[in-house]
């Protein structure tokens, strides 16, 4: 199916989230939407999937304008789409998913569960897309849910599947898999729009590229007639530094040691597996793994948020495995939260009150326990420019700010600590490549000036180039830590449980 | 006087004028649209008010003017009692009787209201208002008539018992959901009941009881536990006021200016951030609360030592509940909380002058109330109403910023 949207413009209030869009899907075409986060590729799929109206323009299908008032109707005309966060009952099987809104009924209104099941086996064998119709999604590795959602799509008899930021919960076997995929559909006939953000994916598995900024079309290109400089510098519209800029690290001594680590949760799972792991001052430890494999629960565990249940966690010798957050912070921890609108922020206070979430009751900002609302705000403004947060002044709600900005705000306050060990966790997702970059030239700055830094990330990329040494955790543990420089490939496989190279 | 009537309507205007320029002072532009959606609230619940005053009572327009009229004159001033006072220089108290009730009814709100906001503030709901009343009442009761001693030293130890009531009442709460994870709402609403029948086996039981009554009533607070008028010429009006209004601005100075109100408002806000900031979440939940139940417990003190004297059976009425209403009108806002205080006072101030001169039922007042509450609670409906424009860059209004899952 080749589809069509002309000049497709969808405003919120002053705000133009897309102006006059222009974009060609072919029939059996790989297209890529390429953009950062803000340029509008999420609009832009609301409007071609009925989630919302827009002002301006047309869609049309197979040269047929089109309107969609809901999803239904997307559907309807073939459209079919695998959200980011997966729409599914986790508790529901894999059929029963796949059918949802569809189901196959008998007589009298009864599911046909069987029929569902064959339904299931045969898209299955059809595109390769193998899934235990039995199984209960919630049980699946993220991986296989992502079948699900596509077989769900082509269950709907999608012409068209579009694939939203499909590869950030993936390893990178698991993507290679969904490429494979991918590839499949489009020897089908289908067409596939895929958004992404990521230059290696794009150029790995696109027919057509199409680079959105600031709502606009900056152009449509080909793998063939782009490299990853190009297309970073079309996404950001001028020219940008792919790689980090670091001199070898001087690792001092150890900083951090953990010790048998293990944390368990409420429910009795380890979900941190005694984990040795030792960080030296003016080295970055890059934590690599699939998300949801203790990373998240490692940080959290150095902080004092979730207590050990044994082992030992030492900073510069001293002991903190039973230290309170307050106590770890004091003792020299900075930690960027992985999501820094639920733990790093409040959105409904200010920039100058965030930047003072760990300190408000100390000196200069307060007084036996009155605030010292005019400090703060000094502080504020100063720190504004001191890490180039852009805001028309630091009483504005930290909320209003884009997400460069927020993280701006958070990497601002935990670097204005004395800090002996930096946690970063995810600190550049979803941010734009200016903030990215600004984020990794900070962290290496504080690698530089002696700082120990324990970075969790599930961009490889960004583990690669940012790591000094790279540790690998699978369910819970560390598989092995490698030098950067091992491959891809090895790592990745690591990440899948692998054990360590010879 | 006994609060246990539902509070009543007022005529608007100045009460309700005054938050939209306080709070557009206190907030920028964006809240500007709060204090209009409130004010027009308290128009529909008027207006509702008239239409069941013509249905119910088979009165014309006429009525609903003199019902009003009577509202106003009960709770405001009442225009001849002023001409009579200005010509004769006589019965100046008589004038200022309406304002004096107002107030009297106003005080015990002002505090619950408090206690209520300040939880709301840091996410925790404090629904156990009524057992926290009546556990400061109880506690003021005791020192009340159990000790002798001259007023300067008994009255507050009067007050203190009263907030030290209400702060124990409010402690186990919070110590139970920061222990164990109860859900405040569910254990302060069951500490109601507690609190509610204890007071009832207390009254019928030595040393608290009457002695010689069989009736429901305790012993009466002596003079020097009671709470000055602070007028001659027999208004009701006493020191509760004040220390209400001083208990306004120092919860105002706690929430906005003091470190321990800043944690408050970060945990109420977004507790895993305040957590990652180093902030003690469990510990704010039980000192909030603690606090809760004290302001609380001060509504219960100031009406046993202002106004009542004794204790009976279902003391402090609806004044545990009503805080909530209050302090949902006033936006958790100590400013706002005393505004929607003295409105819902002079409603039921009001509400029994116009059943005593024109018939309308008291009860009137109470579907006032909720009308105005349902319409606060609704903003996108009153803007639809009156058709207003959404303010530039206003947000969606919201009255709580948290689930009742936190």
């Amino acid at each position: 199916m080749r589809l069509e949207l002309a000049g497709v413009t969808k405003r919120f209030g002053s705000l133009v989230a897309n102006d006059h869009v222009d974009l060609t899907v072919e029939a059996g075409e790989i297209h890529c939407l390429l953009g950062e986060n803000g340029a509008g590729k999420s609009t832009l799929m609301n409007v071609l999937f009925g989630l919302q109206r827009a002002d301006e323009g047309e869609i049309r299908v197979d040269g047929a304008p089109v309107r969609f008032a809901d999803p239904g109707d997307a559907i309807a005309h073939g459209i079919g789409m695998v959200h980011q966060h997966f729409m599914l009952v986790p508790v529901f099987t894999a059929a029963d998913n796949v059918v949802l809104g569809f189901e196959p009924t008998r007589s009298g209104g009864f599911l046909d569960r069987e029929k569902a099941r064959e339904d299931i086996r045969r898209l299955s064998s059809e595109f390769g897309l193998e899934v235990d119709p039995d199984a209960v999604v919630e049980d699946l590795p993220v991986g296989l849910q992502q079948r699900v959602e596509i077989l769900k799509a082509l269950h709907r008899d999608a012409n068209l599947l579009i694939l939203d930021e499909p590869t950030a919960v993936l390893t990178p076997q698991e993507t290679e898999s969904l490429f494979a995929i991918m590839r499949g559909l489009k020897e089908t006939g289908r067409s596939i729009l895929f958004i992404t953000h990521k230059l290696k994916e794009v150029l790995a598995v696109a027919d057509r590229i199409t680079v959105m900024r600031l709502g606009r079309v900056v152009g449509t290109t080909t793998p063939a007639g782009s490299g990853e400089h190009v297309l970073a510098s079309m996404m950001v519209g001028r020219d940008v530094e792919l790689v980090v800029h670091k001199d070898d690290a001087q690792p001092g001594s150890p900083v951090l040691q953990l010790e048998g680590l293990t944390v368990t949760d409420e429910r009795g799972v380890t979900v941190i597996d005694a984990v040795d792991l030792e960080v030296r001052a003016g080295e970055i430890v890059a934590l690599a793994g699939v998300q949801g494999n203790g990373q998240t629960e490692l940080a959290e565990a150095l902080l004092g948020l979730t207590q050990p249940s044994s082992g030992r966690i030492l900073l510069d010798g001293k002991d903190i495995t039973r230290a309170t957050p307050r106590e770890a912070l004091r003792a020299g921890i900075a930690y960027i939260p992985e999501d820094r609108q639920a733990e790093g922020l409040v959105l409904d206070m200010s920039i100058a009150d965030n930047l003072v979430l760990d300190v408000h009751d100390r000196p200069p900002f307060a007084h036996r326990g009155a605030r010292d609302l005019t400090a703060v705000r000094e502080s504020g403004e100063h720190k504004l420019q001191e890490f180039d947060i852009r805001a028309r002044s630091a009483e504005v709600p930290v909320g209003t700010l884009s997400g460069g900005n927020q993280q701006k705000v958070v990497v601002a306050r935990e670097l204005s600590r004395p800090v002996r060990l930096l946690v970063a966790s995810q600190p550049t997702r979803g941010l734009d490549v200016g903030s990215i970059e600004y984020v990794h030239r900070r962290i290496v700055e504080e690698r530089d000036k002696g700082v120990a830094v324990l970075l969790v990330s599930s961009e490889l990329d960004e583990i690669l180039a940012l790591g000094d040494r790279v540790a690998v955790m699978y369910r819970g543990a560390i598989v092995g830590v490698v030098p950067p420089t091992t491959g891809r490939d090895r790592i990745g496989l690591m990440m899948a449980g692998a054990g360590v190279p010879a | 006087m006994s609060t246990t009537e539902a509070p009543a309507p007022a005529p608007a205007p100045s009460t309700s004028r005054q938050p939209g320029r306080a709070e557009r002072i206190a907030r920028r532009v964006t809240e500007a649209n709060l204090a209009v959606v409130t004010v027009l609230a308290v128009v529909l619940g008027l207006f509702v008010g008239a239409i069941l005053i013509v249905v119910t009572t088979g009165q014309s327009f006429g009525g609903v003017g003199r019902a009003y009229g009577a509202l106003f004159a009960g709770s405001i001033f009442s225009p001849s009692a002023v001409g009579h006072a200005i010509s004769t220089g006589h019965g100046w108290s008589a004038a200022f009787t309406p304002l004096s009730e107002t107030f009297v009814a106003a005080t015990p709100l002002i505090f619950a209201g408090l206690g209520v906001a300040v939880g709301f503030s840091t996410g925790v709901f404090n629904i156990g208002g009524q057992g926290q009343v009546i556990a400061g009442a109880i506690c003021a009761t005791y020192v009340g008539f159990g000790v002798d001693l001259p007023v300067w030293i008994h009255l507050p130890l009067v007050v203190a018992a009263g907030a030290a009531g209400g702060a124990v009442a409010g402690f186990i709460p919070g110590l139970l959901k920061a222990r164990t994870g109860a859900h405040e709402v569910i254990v302060t609403i069951m500490l109601n009941y507690v609190f509610l029948y204890l007071l009832s086996y207390l009254l019928v039981t030595a040393p608290l009881q009457q002695p010689g009554q069989s009736n429901s009533i305790s012993r009466t607070v002596p003079q020097s536990g009671r709470l000055p008028h602070l007028f001659s010429g027999g208004l009701r009006v006493n020191g509760g006021f004040l220390l209400a209004l001083a208990a306004v601005a120092g919860v105002w100075w706690l929430m906005q200016r003091s470190t321990l109100g800043f944690r408050f408002r970060v945990i109420g806000s977004n507790p895993l951030a305040g957590r990652a900031a180093g902030m003690d979440a469990k510990m704010a939940t039980i000192l909030v609360l603690t606090l809760s139940g004290a302001l609380v417990g001060l509504a219960g003190m100031s009406t046993l030592a202002g106004t009542d004297f004794f204790l009976s059976t279902g003391y402090g009425g609806a004044n545990g509940f009503n805080a909530i209403t209050v302090a949902l009108l006033g936006r958790n806002k100590p400013q706002g909380v005393l505004l929607g205080a003295l409105l819902f006072g002079a409603l039921t101030a009001g509400g029994r002058y116009m059943q005593a001169h024109t018939g309308v039922p008291f009860d009137l007042t109470a579907v006032i109330q909720a009308v105005i509450v349902f319409f606060v609670a609704t903003p996108a409906l009153v803007q639809e109403i009156f058709r207003l424009r959404s303010a530039p860059g206003e947000k969606k209004i919201l009255l709580f910023t948290k689930g009742w899952a936190g």
